[in-house]
């Protein structure tokens, strides 16, 4: 059993690592002492019941905790050997290193093109405009939704689909070629088809990218990732290898969350 | 299983009765609404509409060089300084021969409005080369003819009680049997300043003075409303500080507009000193008015903004600057847009502010820039409204009329932008 | 862990399978009890009865894996509820294996009876049956109960009847070597004893899964086997100073 764990854990580093995670919305505890590891090229999933703080825990990836006047984040989130919370950090960079997609689907009021295109230029990623249409582009082709919009990126954004939106989304994060992509129930308002189809994708982008995963449906968590968070008041109840999350949980709590009971 | 059918037929019946008498009560409530808005706008259109035609006669007149440039000079200054009453009492006893002695002359001579001797000196000024030839002009009638022929005066009443004497009728008549007394567009409310001659008022100058003092209310309210709602929608942290200032801003919104003219009477007047009865204090006194309407407007749209698209912007790694002025504002903006043209429209309507800062003026000259004094209309038809002369009553109504289709005009405008450049997120 | 599910329909199905694969047990239980009277008393009739009766446990077999199938594609059970359908499936899996060999049992007991044929070594033979019936009994209040030390018992007893199987199997060669007449009827007797050792693999199985089914993972170490029958030849000596 530890020849095992540790024969993964050579096979992928952790890129991302939280230790002693609180957060406190004024006086209400979010997160109480999160500690877990994130690690490359894998799909790690996060679930529990709504309000367990586990869109919380995603938010404190890339700081978007940030925008809320009255959250305070304290302990120890490490990103490729950097702690994210020191004041040195420009949140700015952490966040074009660290993708986001959410829940809604929320392309800009722009055209496609414009959509995708925009990350790359703000951060000034493109020399020139061929540059530019490349990685727009390549976004679009790594999101799955280059064939279906090659003749019309200059349509609006929103003329898309749900689950073409959510792709957009998606083509928008990898545009500024980020290392992990944090993912807030990206599939939550879409049909079972788009769903799948996200999901394939998401399989796909592995190979580049760490994906985090909010989600509430935990036959999603357990078709695609490979590590699952159970979060449970604000605390991890338990984190493992998603297999054995839904086989054998260890934690009774766990069991009786993802079998659908009462507890 | 209960019956669907039967049990319930006489509660149905009352129920359909309620509804029907709800329905009733909610068309009825629109009628009279509606009916006093027809009637208003009915009335108001009957009185003004005349307004828009006046009374010409038609006179051969003979632009006499001895009379008006006896040197030959051609010199523009000369030709303005002229006398040309005498043109028009030469051509007046040309057509009346048989009037003659001083009084009545005189008489003839007030069927003419004052005001065309200067309608002739510009179309001279304008023309020079009229100077020696004969012409037949239509020269602009007094009032008291053009209600006359308008038909809104009683020939029945003693002539002691009416301005227009008997005598005068019969002159008016003389004139309309050889045709040369006509009812023409009237040009005059559109070019002309305010005038004590009814037939000689326009509303030009007043619509230059609501153009100026809007166009200043623009400059100012626009930018400072729109950054003071960015700043306190995005940027501003929830404290007590911004909670003052948000009170404030809805206590501000509803202070009576009279106040604010108070305000730009003691400081804008008497502690910066600048030009009294001017579009640039008046716009300015305007623009505090509709500022925290305009704020209030633009932080409701703001945040009618979804947070998915700021969010879509942070989590690419745009800044805050970068969210605020690339996407929420672009998106913003329409509205705020529309809000601030409503708030114009409100500003445009309004006088109390106006009179305390001295632009309730009897102003003749037509604004040339927003330092010159003027007037603006909602207060020219305040003292239109006030005249004695019955020449100045549908001129009221004339000028109310153009009032109200310029506000139309910017709320249409305002509809037209909503439309047009709303985006759908 | 509470075992009350938030849908409660979920809940009753798998009350049913629980009830089914107990109600599997309880006709083997009968069935088995059946045969071995049948068996001591060479009674042909009730032999008969019993092999009449094991259509009834296929018949709910199939029942079991109907309810188990449309829980599987309906609620897409995790955890110990998918370990509880699954395992629910091989449990009944093995009670069905157990009828046909009393079946077979029943049918044996049939020929030797009407054949009038050698006996011999009955007691032992209804000695072994119930002890797999007490093991049968104890493996289903196991999972009923979802007792892990009581399932680890009947995994341990089952090498009891291997061992009475081995003394039968001694005491049959020794009649058949003592007459070849006796070789007809105790060459049943072997099958039936060997039916019956069979019988309490299935069950030493079903407690095995009944196990995994509590834990979430399959019991450690190789289950003691004793059965060395596969090793036995008729010079008798010989078998005993091989062991």
């Amino acid at each position: 059993m530890d020849m095992e764990t540790e024969k993964k854990v050579v096979a992928n580093q952790a890129i991302m690592t939280a230790r002693n995670v609180d957060v406190f919305y004024g006086k209400k505890q979010a997160i109480d002492n999160v500690s877990l590891d994130i690690l490359e090229n894998e799909i790690t999933a996060l679930i529990g019941p709504s309000g367990c703080g586990k869109s919380t825990f995603l938010r404190c990836f890339n700081r978007m905790n940030d925008t809320i006047d009255i959250c305070k984040v304290s302990g120890k989130i490490e990103f490729a050997g950097q702690d994210i919370y020191s004041p040195k950090v420009d949140v700015v960079a952490l966040r074009a290193r660290i993708g986001m997609v959410f829940q809604k689907a929320n392309p800009f009021p722009k055209s496609i093109f414009e959509n995708v295109a925009y990350g790359p230029r703000i951060h000034d990623l493109a020399e020139s405009k061929a540059e530019l249409e490349d990685i727009v582009i390549t976004s679009l082709k790594r999101a799955g939704l280059y064939d279906e919009v090659s003749d019309r990126l200059e349509d609006p954004g929103t003329s898309l689909s749900g689950g073409q939106q959510q792709r957009l989304c998606i083509a928008r994060a990898i545009a500024v070629d980020p290392e992990i992509i944090l993912m807030d129930e990206p599939c939550s308002a879409l049909d079972p088809i788009a769903t799948a189809i996200i999901e394939d994708l998401m399989e796909s982008m592995k190979r580049h990218y760490t994906i985090v995963i909010v989600t509430h449906s935990m036959a999603q968590a357990a078709r695609i990732s490979q590590k699952t968070a159970f979060f449970h008041l604000g605390k991890v109840i338990e984190y493992g290898e998603t297999e054995k999350m839904f086989t054998t949980p260890d934690n009774e709590l766990t069991q009786n969350y993802i079998s659908g009971r009462i507890g | 299983m209960r019956d669907l059918t039967l049990t319930t037929s006489d509660q149905l019946k009352k129920r359909h009765a309620k509804e029907t008498r709800f329905q009733w009560y909610g068309r009825i409530a629109i009628l009279i609404s509606l009916s006093f808005l027809v009637f208003m706008f009915v009335a108001i259109f009957f009185r003004g509409a005349g307004a828009f035609q006046q009374t010409k006669i038609g006179l051969d007149i003979n632009f006499d060089q001895t009379l008006i440039d006896p040197t030959g000079t051609g010199d523009p200054e000369i030709i303005a300084n002229a006398n040309f009453k005498p043109l028009i009492t030469k051509s007046l006893a040309q057509a009346f021969p048989e009037v003659t002695g001083r009084s009545e002359t005189r008489a003839l001579y007030k069927l003419i409005s004052s005001g065309s001797v200067f309608e002739l000196g510009n179309m001279v000024k304008e023309n020079p080369e009229l100077i020696g030839t004969s012409q037949k002009i239509w020269v602009t009638a007094t009032s008291e003819v053009d209600l006359y022929m308008k038909g809104k005066i009683d020939e029945t009443i003693s002539q002691d009680l009416r301005r227009l004497k008997d005598r005068d009728i019969a002159w008016v008549k003389q004139l309309q049997e050889s045709g040369v007394i006509k009812r023409k567009f009237n040009t005059a409310l559109f070019n002309n300043g305010d005038s004590r001659e009814p037939e000689m008022a326009g509303i030009l100058g007043a619509a230059l003075g609501s153009f100026f003092s809007l166009l200043v209310c623009f400059l100012i309210s626009f930018p400072l409303g729109i950054l003071t709602a960015v700043y306190l929608e995005e940027y501003a942290k929830k404290n007590r500080i911004t909670d003052l200032i948000e009170v404030n801003i809805n206590n501000l919104a509803a202070v009576p507009s009279i106040v604010f003219g108070l305000l730009g009477l003691s400081i804008f007047l008497n502690f910066f000193n600048l030009p009294r009865s001017t579009p640039l204090v008046g716009g300015i006194v305007l623009a505090l008015m509709t500022l925290p309407t305009i704020i209030i407007a633009s932080r409701s749209i703001l945040r009618s903004v979804p947070n998915s698209i700021r969010d879509a912007a942070l989590g690419l790694g745009a800044s805050k600057t970068q969210t605020t002025f690339h996407h929420v504002v672009p998106l913003a903006l329409p509205g705020m847009l529309t809000g601030t043209i409503l708030g114009m429209a409100r500003a445009l309507g309004e006088t109390a502010p106006l009179l305390m800062i001295g632009m309730v003026a009897f102003i003749v000259d037509i604004p040339k820039g927003v330092t010159d004094v003027a007037t603006s209309l909602p207060v020219q038809i305040f003292l239109w409204a006030d005249s004695p002369e019955k020449g100045f009553v549908e001129r009221t109504s004339a000028a109310i009329i153009v009032l109200l289709i310029f506000l139309v005009l910017m709320n249409l405008l305002a509809v037209y932008l909503r439309r047009k450049l709303e985006r759908r997120w | 862990m509470s075992d009350t599910h938030i849908v409660s329909s979920f809940s009753n199905d798998l009350n049913q399978i629980d009830s089914l694969v107990l109600e599997m047990g309880g006709l083997v239980e009968q069935q088995l009890h059946n045969a071995t009277l049948a068996l001591q008393k060479e009674d042909r009739t009730l032999a008969k009865d019993v092999m009449k009766g094991d259509s009834r446990i296929n018949e709910l077999e199939n029942e079991l894996n109907d309810v188990a199938i449309k829980v599987l594609a309906l609620r897409q059970p995790v955890a110990v509820d998918l370990r509880t359908v699954v395992m629910s499936l091989k449990i009944a899996r093995h009670l069905e294996r157990i009828g046909d060999y009393i079946k077979n049992t029943a049918r044996r007991t049939n020929t030797i009876a009407k054949a009038g044929a050698f006996t011999g070594s009955l007691d032992t033979l209804a000695r072994m049956s119930e002890l797999v019936q007490k093991m049968t009994q104890d493996a289903l209040n196991a999972y009923s109960k979802r007792d892990a030390d009581a399932a680890q018992a009947v995994r341990e007893s089952d090498k009891h009847v291997d061992h009475m199987n081995n003394s039968l199997f001694r005491e049959l060669l020794t009649y058949m070597m003592e007459d070849p007449s006796h070789i007809g009827g105790a060459m049943h007797l072997i099958f039936i004893a060997k039916n019956i050792e069979r019988m309490g693999d299935h069950v030493a199985d079903i407690a095995k899964e009944t196990l995994y089914l509590i834990n979430g993972e399959w019991p450690e170490g190789k289950r003691e086997k004793e059965d060395i029958t596969s090793k036995m030849i008729l010079d008798v000596d010989e078998l005993n100073t091989e062991s």
